[in-house]
């Protein structure tokens, strides 16, 4: 296991049976990341890890049917999606959202930003501290990332190019500080640098604050540098292999076939 | 879309996707129905002819009068008036502010309060229930404000006045007859780009049962570029007090004339907040000469029912207008916009976009007609509308129209009505963003975005910061006076 060990944290998914109305997508997933552990879920289109992404989250239109997912015991399926990213659970989107005239700092400060000091935020001059504090963290992470700090004042994703996308979920990622992270294939629409960039930034999360990663993709690519701990291979709602980094080797050269 | 003829349609892409309408038309005024009564006695001829100003003028006010009388009032059934309320309205009622009082100078001081925040200015016009009250003559180089009914006998005022609103109906009619100081700014030709004219009508300070007939006409001449502010407010929303109660009803009948000369470029922003007990019934009226640029942004926030008919006429080659509005209806008022994009020029260009929010049991109305007229070859027409409905009381409709007599033409209209966009919110509670401030985010931001478009820029922040207060204000009370 690499990583270092900051917190005790755990996320647990355990016999996770969740679809659309009529139809059952995940069929039974087990999985238990634990803070400073990178795991990867690989598997081909249509095998649900979308799905499995969303409903870690609770996005409307899905339905829980059985299983359990908690985060350091808490329950999170009784949770609103907002209250799940408040426990600690952040997920970067596949395809980012535009909220026309909403900026990177707003959501943020709207949502589970860190603190300026810790101290709750109760009066304007504590407000006004904050969002400062934040402001910071947001152009010090964009500096980091590569991502031209003028974007962050935009609207959320609006005339940003893919690429831009990626990197300012990752921006916004790295100043929330979550402690697990799910990736919905960031790496998709990616050049190689962007790539590059973004896999490494939440690699340095994994040591800077015992951050879990529970990565999902179809390419080998990404986990050439986000280093996965432990790969998952999901296949038809469920996983039916895991291993090692050397499990995504064999899935790049027999393909999923082999595990069906 | 070049070389279409007839109907146009243009589908989306607009976030907010629910409810997209694109409805093919043609439909213009239905004949008028007869069923109205006529007339009230406060609106006569004869007390039309007594407010004060020149011959010319108390000609032109009682004649006014008679054809307003002689016609029947609108219904619903009209098509123009379609969805409207019009039909609760009780003339009546309201009558004329007689002759004009020495208005209490808090309020002056009040307007001209409201007036700074807008921070530089090149002239500041007050007007009290449609009489100025502080401001004119304004001498500044380029720049001329004159009031036509303390003028001289002679007629030149005469034939600025209703040059561009030249064929009123109904309430329009009224405001001629009933104007009792009309104000004229005139940029001179070549006018360099300055700080913008403040105007501020304070209306229904005369209290239940007024009717106010603030009367404007603003003049780019040829080449000059001019930028005018114009305040719409309540006497009570002016000093936060309530002189006739909470609501107390009275009638608000502006009309603005924006007349833009060859080359010119006219920048009008439009904020209204009349009061809650408020029938504001608005007419604005545009023409644009050759390569002219209109731009006008209305902010349409009280009343009680609020009307705002934008006109603009685009009769010289190569002439443009943007037409913009933001718009936020709360409690149980109606705000009903009917805008005309009229092309008569060839290489003719008009864009509008006017996007609104309703709230608790209020109702929106948008009817919007392009209209290319045979001879405007190669002219470029687009129209939008975007509505949030954010309550289920709460209720838009938008209907986009074209009526095109061209076929070598771009035209594209479209619509949306709905509810908050269900991926943006989910997106921002991904972020730990709380349900019900992720909807506040995100209608802040829809307002935010078209305050973006305000065309003058020391318009901008406060256009932001009112429709921000206005969302956040509390649901007011369920009743209106």
């Amino acid at each position: 296991m690499g990583g270092r060990r900051v917190s005790a944290g755990e996320l647990v998914v355990e016999g996770l049976r969740a679809g659309v109305p009529g139809r059952e997508i995940l069929r039974g997933v087990d999985l238990v990341v634990r803070a400073g552990e990178v795991h990867a879920v690989m598997g081909p289109n249509g095998s649900g890890k979308s799905t499995l992404a969303h409903v870690l989250l609770g996005r409307p239109g899905y339905e829980v049917t059985g299983g359990t997912v908690t985060l350091d015991g808490v329950d999170l399926l009784a949770l609103p999606t907002w209250q799940r990213a408040r426990v600690g659970l952040f997920l970067t989107l596949q395809h980012p959202t535009e909220v026309p005239g909403v900026s990177t700092l707003d959501a943020l400060l709207a949502g589970s930003a860190p603190l300026a000091g810790s101290v709750e935020a109760t009066d304007r001059a504590a407000e006004e501290a904050r969002a400062a504090h934040v402001a910071g963290l947001l152009s010090t992470e964009a500096a980091r990332i590569g991502l031209d700090a003028s974007l962050l004042d935009r609207a959320l994703n609006v005339d940003l190019s893919g690429g831009e996308r990626k990197r300012n979920e990752t921006v916004q990622l790295a100043t929330a500080r979550p402690r697990f992270a799910v990736l919905d294939e960031i790496d998709s629409g990616l050049d190689v640098d962007a790539l590059a960039a973004v896999a490494h930034r939440v690699r340095e999360g994994v040591g800077e604050w015992g951050l879990g990663v529970l990565a999902i993709t179809h390419f080998r690519r990404l986990l050439d540098v986000l280093v996965p701990d432990v790969v998952h291979v999901f296949v038809d709602g469920r996983v039916v292999a895991t291993g090692g980094a050397e499990l995504a080797m064999s899935v790049d050269r027999a393909g999923y076939q082999a595990f069906a | 879309m070049a070389g279409m003829a007839g109907m146009a349609g243009m589908a989306g892409g607009y976030h907010g996707g629910a409810g997209l309408v694109v409805e093919p038309c043609g439909t213009r005024n239905a004949p008028q129905s007869p069923d109205r009564p006529m007339t009230p006695p406060a609106f006569t001829p004869d007390l039309a002819r007594a407010l004060p100003g020149p011959t010319w003028l108390a000609e032109r006010r009682s004649a006014a009068a008679e054809r307003f009388g002689a016609a029947p009032l609108p219904t619903p059934k009209d098509e123009v008036w379609r969805y409207s309320r019009i039909d609760r309205l009780d003339l009546e009622a309201f009558g004329p502010v007689p002759a004009p009082a020495q208005p209490a100078p808090s309020l002056v001081d009040a307007a001209v309060a409201l007036a700074d925040r807008f921070g530089a200015r090149a002239g500041l016009v007050v007007t009290v229930d449609g009489s100025v009250a502080a401001g004119p003559p304004i001498e500044v180089s380029g720049l001329t404000v004159a009031r036509p009914a303390g003028g001289a006998s002679d007629d030149a005022a005469g034939r600025v006045l209703g040059s561009v609103a030249s064929e009123p109906a109904d309430f329009g009619l009224l405001n001629d007859a009933f104007a009792p100081d009309p104000v004229v700014i005139t940029f001179d030709p070549g006018a360099p780009p300055a700080d913008p004219v403040v105007v501020v009508h304070v209306v229904g300070a005369a209290g239940a049962g007024s009717a106010a007939f603030p009367r404007t006409v603003v003049r780019a001449g040829e080449g000059a570029h001019g930028a005018v502010i114009a305040l719409t407010v309540g006497a009570d929303t002016l000093t936060g007090g309530s002189a006739g109660g909470e609501g107390h009803p009275h009638l608000v009948v502006p009309v603005v004339e924006l007349d833009v000369a060859a080359g010119a470029r006219l920048a009008y922003v439009a904020v209204e907040q009349p009061d809650a007990g408020a029938w504001h019934l608005a007419s604005q009226v545009g023409r644009v000469g050759a390569d002219g640029l209109l731009q006008s942004f209305t902010v349409a926030l009280g009343g009680s029912y609020a009307r705002q008919r934008t006109d603009a006429t685009l009769s010289g080659e190569g002439a443009r207008s943007e037409l913009r509005a933001a718009y936020l209806g709360r409690g149980d008022q109606m705000l009903d916009f009917r805008t005309l994009q009229d092309h008569v020029a060839p290489r003719t260009t008009s864009d509008l976009l006017f996007t609104g929010a309703v709230r608790e049991q209020a109702h929106s109305v948008y009817s919007g007609m392009i209209r290319i007229r045979q001879g405007a070859v190669k002219s470029d027409a687009a129209q939008t509308n975007h509505n949030l409905v954010l309550d289920d009381g709460a209720h838009a409709d938008s209907v986009p129209n074209l009526d095109i007599e061209e076929n070598d033409v771009r035209c594209s209209h479209g619509s949306t009505v709905g509810p908050v966009d269900e991926e943006q919110r989910y997106y921002l509670e991904t972020r730990g963003v709380p349900s019900d401030e992720a909807e506040r985010l995100i209608v802040r931001g829809f307002f935010a975005d078209i305050a973006t478009q305000v065309p003058v820029p020391a318009a901008e922040s406060v256009v932001r910061d009112l429709l921000a207060a206005r969302l956040a204000a509390p649901a007011p009370g369920g009743s209106r006076g």
